[in-house]
This record gives C-alpha cells, structure tokens and sequence, in this order.
C-alpha cells in the first residue's frame, strides 16, 4: 500500500532522552504496570515449574481421575489422573517458551529485511518489499496450520512456522523508520567518514528503530501466544503428553466434558486470557513511553 | 485512480501464480503420504494397491508435471479432484462457500453495528468511567481467544441454559422437513457472537480514535461557534467523517477473520470453508488444500484492493501513485 497522508516527520523524533524519562512514563501507565507484573509471575511460574508444581505433570494417578479440585489436587484431575495445577504451571513454560522465541525469530528477520530495504533502496527494496507482500497475502492462521501439520505437529515445528509468518508487518514498519533515518545527518557523516556499511546499520539507523521494534514485539507476542494456543487446542500444536494451555483447552471440546468438568478447561483458557491482555498493557504502554508521537491506534 | 486499480489488478495474477506454486512445493514436498492416510489401518493392503493407488492419483508422475496438471485444472475450472471422494475441489468448496460467507456476514454486521456505537460513545464522553470502562473491556476483547470464547458461550448457553443449540446449521435430521429459518438464525447466533467480539473490539478502537481526531478539528468548532445545537455537530458534521476509515478497517479485517472462521466453524461444527480446511488438514487431502489456499489467498488480495481504493474514495485528499 503507498498511502501518502502520514505526515512526514517534521522534527526529528527525539527518543529517550534519557532512559529514565521512558521508565518513568512507563511507570505512570498503571494498566501498563499491571500487566508487567502479571507477566513476571507466569515467567516465574513457567522458569521454577519444577518447585510450584508438587505434582508430576506427566504421570497420571488412575485412582485419581475427573476428580474436582481439593486440598491435594488444588485444581483437580484429568481424564488421565493427571494433576491440572501442575500441567498449568508446566503449560506456562511452553506457551512462553514458544511465544518468546517465535517473536525472537520474527523481530530478527523483520528488523534485518526493513533495514536492508530501507537502507538500500532501489532494486533490493523493490525485490524485499514484493517478497514481504507475496508473504503477507498467505492467509495466516490457515498458513500456519497447514505448515505445522505438514512438517509435523511439535514445539519446534510450532515455534519456526510462527516465527517465519510472522515478520511481514515489522519489516515494513522498520523499512519506513529506515528510510527517513537515512537521511539524517549523522548518517550521512558516518557515510563520509567511510565508516562501514554493516556498522551504520547497526550503530546508526538501528537505534533509531529499536523502540518501534520494541513495541511492535511485544504485539506480535500477544499474538504468538494466540496462534500457538489455538493451534494446540486444535490438536494441531504442541502435542499431547507434553501439556501448553491450548492443548489443555482440547478435551473440553466435548459437550460432557465441558459440562461437567470446567476446571480442567477454564484455568488454562483464563491464564491465556491474563497473559496476552497483560502483554497487551505493556504494549500500550511501551508505546507511549518510548514515543508518545506514535499515536493511540 | 482507474490506472491504480489496474495496475494493482494486474500484479494478481503474477502473485497468485507465486502463490500456488510454493503452497505445491510445500504441499508436496512435505513427509506425510496422502495414500497412507487414506487407507485404514486394519485393512491389509499390499505394496501393489498403494501404488496403483498412487498411479490413479497421478502422484507418482514427476513434482513439475503434477504441478502443470494442477495448474491446468485450475484453470479450465475444477481445481483438481478431491483424493477423498472424487468430487472436483470447486464442487466441494462450493458447498461450503455460503454458509461461511453467512456467518462472516452476520459477524461484520454485528461488529460494525457495536464497534461504530461504542467507540463514538467512548469518544463522547472521553476520560469519562464509560470510557475507560470500555477501553480495558475493548483490550480484554482482544486477548481473549476466540476458542475459550466459543467454549464459554457454549457453557453457558449451550449446556447451563440450553437456551441455544450447540452445534451444527440446523436441527433436521436426516430425512426429516426442514426446520426453518427460525430455527438456522438459532444456530447461527452462537458463533456469529463469538467471532464477532475482536472485531468489535478492534472497530470500536478505532472508531474511538477517529472520532476523537474529528472532533478536535477547527471545522467541529466552527460549527460549534455557529451556535449549532451539539447533536447537529455531533450527527452531521463529525459521525460522517469519523465513520469513514471504519470502511477500510473492515476490509483490512476479513483476511483475519477467515482464521477466526476456522477455529469457529471447527467448534460449532459449521459446515464452511473453515470446517473444510481442518478436515482436508487431516485426511491429507492436497487437492482441496491448494483450492482452499488458493481462495483463501485472492481474499486477502482482493480485500486490501478494497481497502485501498474504498480508503481513496472516501477521503479524496488521498493520491495513489
């Protein structure tokens, strides 16, 4: 799309002044705040599963099965005997592990095809563009449950195909930062100065973008959680025995089982719930503290 | 304007034809054999039977040629024959086309109708509690997945209440009359809700946003300075043009909400596009897998034409080069 009523960057964005004055603002975002907080208890919970646990996650009780929460059991039992708050806690790891690193692969390959594209322009940003816009027309969700069943349903799989569909929007957003930051005329100095290539993307332009990097992580990670739950809900992730809170929502897709049994559909579809909106407070968040010209869309 | 549209309309083909070309390398050069899914394991089938199984499919012809059979296929009309049951893919996707254009169609309604009224009143009344009441409820939309969505409406409606029914287009059962209409709009109010409630949020955002942006602008406080009552200015001069972007966000969303249809269709056993696409996954059935990308791909493609050109049309301050 070549929409042309973004108003041109009429000063230079100044961002962070100083570190601090983007805490700061960050901190005076109490939803913000909020979500944060949220999010370091599940990564706790996923990072010392082990020692919250108290059951064993795998090894089902069969004298123990469907049984409602009690004392031993804080959240009850599955089909299979097994503890739900211990598969919860070892959920937590999973859909964390696979949300951060599929973000991890997509901010990387976004940030690296907008810079290049931006910064080279011509042929290179006219073929990276076409081939970002050839990836954006795949349906995503269907794209990524055809490639998961394809090359085989595991967290590896799972992780990589995420990762791989989901750059296209950065890229485009780095590119467009990209390209009015080459402009600049520490830029165009460190050019004269012949200072190398992979050094002014690196120290010049990508500091400069590393803010909108930041935020447009941090929605996309709400969204890899998202894909990742609904694909192992699906039967179509991360498989059984290994337990994430998708696949935990799988067997309430029976009518009696949904019925009967809410605690073992309801905690992992709430934790899901909690987890992206706090990561979506910290977007918004992070938005406005690192540039509050970014707008409140 | 004419030319845009044109030249954007000509990078279709090309675009599809990339398209089709690495969803069948990717299809095909996939592990999994379609021949072993097909056959059931407690039948005793020899080596023989799977290759002539394989022959009658064309699959054990060379990757380029297949694909040049697919593409002639495609292009005379059928999109290939289901490994399944036979029937040509367009046959099969056809059947399933209207019942997720109905369940889209009533989701966009209902989503327009609620985002558009939400996110003026947030606007209205900014800073207020309704506000920011909304707000956090707009974001608790977003997050919440649209399956445990479905699973609690199911939970509540469906199984607590039984107020609605569960699954399915209909309650007819084979042979019977058909219900009627009454008792389709009944089974449609379930999914249609639940994968209404992120659009809903995500128009309302927006609509919030927009409005807010119009009625900041000198031209709102000129009217106000007429001495216009507040609801003429509200109504006539500002709704119009923060109504206006809605158009292209809802053409923006309907690519994602066909992934919202899947999972939708798949738990309330709406027989669409959707439904389709879970069971061609799961029986390998490739065929119908490269028709239903392939469709599913020209919506995409065509809703951000929409977005572009409705996006120009709407505001004429906007030139495409």
């Amino acid at each position: 799309m070549t929409v042309t009523t973004m108003s041109v960057e009429a000063e230079p964005i100044v961002i962070n002044q100083s570190k601090n004055t983007a805490w700061r603002r960050f901190l005076r975002h109490r939803l913000a705040v909020f979500g944060l907080v949220v999010l370091l208890i599940f990564l706790l919970m996923a990072v010392f599963a082990e020692q919250i646990a108290q059951h064993d996650p795998y090894r089902g009780d069969l004298d123990q099965l469907k049984q409602p929460p009690s004392a031993t059991h804080l959240l009850g039992t599955d089909a299979a005997g097994r503890d739900v708050f211990a598969r919860l806690v070892f959920g937590a790891r999973i859909s964390m592990l696979v949300g951060l690193t599929a973000v991890a692969i997509s901010s990387v390959i976004g940030t690296l095809i907008g810079l290049v594209s931006g910064y080279a322009g011509g042929v290179v940003d006219n073929v990276l563009m076409r081939f970002t816009e050839l990836v954006m027309t795949f349906p995503t969700f269907f794209a990524v449950i055809l490639l998961v069943a394809l090359i085989g349903p595991n967290i590896l799989n799972v992780i990589v195909v995420i990762g791989v569909l989901g750059w296209t929007g950065l890229a485009r957003l780095v590119r467009g930062q990209t390209l009015s930051l080459r402009e600049r005329e520490y830029v165009t100095a460190a050019q004269a100065l012949g200072v190398p290539l992979w050094r002014i993307l690196m120290r010049h332009v990508l500091p400069g973008v590393l803010p909108h990097v930041m935020v447009a992580a941090t929605l996309l990670l709400a969204s890899a959680i998202l894909t990742e739950a609904s694909l192992s809900f699906l039967g179509l992730g991360v498989q059984m025995p290994t337990s994430t809170w998708g696949n935990m929502l799988n067997a309430a897709q029976s009518l009696p089982v949904l019925t009967n049994q809410p605690w073992l559909w309801l905690p992992p579809g709430l934790c899901i719930a909690l987890t992206v909106l706090a990561v979506n407070f910290v977007g918004d968040g992070l938005r406005d503290a690192l540039d509050p010209r970014m707008g409140n869309r | 304007m004419t030319r845009y549209i044109l030249k954007r309309l000509l990078l279709v083909g090309p675009m599809l034809l990339a398209i089709s070309i690495i969803t069948f390398l990717f299809i095909n050069l996939a592990p999994g054999d379609p021949v072993l899914a097909m056959i059931r394991p407690e039948d005793r089938v020899v080596a023989e039977d799977l290759e002539r199984l394989r022959e009658g499919l064309g699959l054990n012809k060379p990757l380029y040629v297949r694909y040049a059979l697919w593409l002639r296929e495609a292009l005379t009309g059928n999109f290939g024959f289901s490994y399944i049951n036979g029937e040509p893919v367009l046959k099969r996707i056809g059947e399933r086309i209207w019942p997720t254009v109905e369940l889209m169609g009533a989701a966009l309604v209902i989503s327009t109708l609620m985002g558009a009224v939400l996110g003026i009143l947030a606007a209205l009344r900014i800073y207020s509690i309704w506000d920011y009441a909304l707000s956090v409820l707009s974001l608790l939309g977003l997050s919440v997945p649209g399956f445990f969505l479905a699973l609690v409406a199911l939970y509540i409606f469906a199984a607590k209440l039984q107020v609605l029914p569960a699954f399915g287009m209909s309650s007819a059962a084979v042979g019977t009359q058909n219900p009627g209409l009454a008792d389709h709009l009944r089974h449609l109010v379930l999914p249609a809700m639940v994968l209404s409630v992120e659009l809903v949020a995500s128009f309302m955002r927006y609509t919030r946003a927009s409005m807010i942006e119009v009625l900041n602008a000198d031209y709102i406080t000129t009217a106000r300075a007429k001495g216009l009552h507040e609801r003429v200015v509200v109504l006539r001069h500002a709704l119009r043009n923060a109504i206006t972007p809605l158009i292209t966000i809802i053409a923006l969303r309907l690519p994602i909400l066909v992934g919202g249809a899947i999972i939708i269709e798949t738990m309330f056993q709406w027989p669409g596009m959707g439904l389709l696409a879970i069971q061609a996954i799961q029986q390998r059935d490739y065929p119908v897998l490269m028709g239903l990308t392939f469709i599913f791909s020209v919506l995409v493609l065509f809703s951000n034409l929409l977005a572009d050109v409705l996006y120009a049309y709407a505001d004429p301050r906007i030139r495409y080069q």
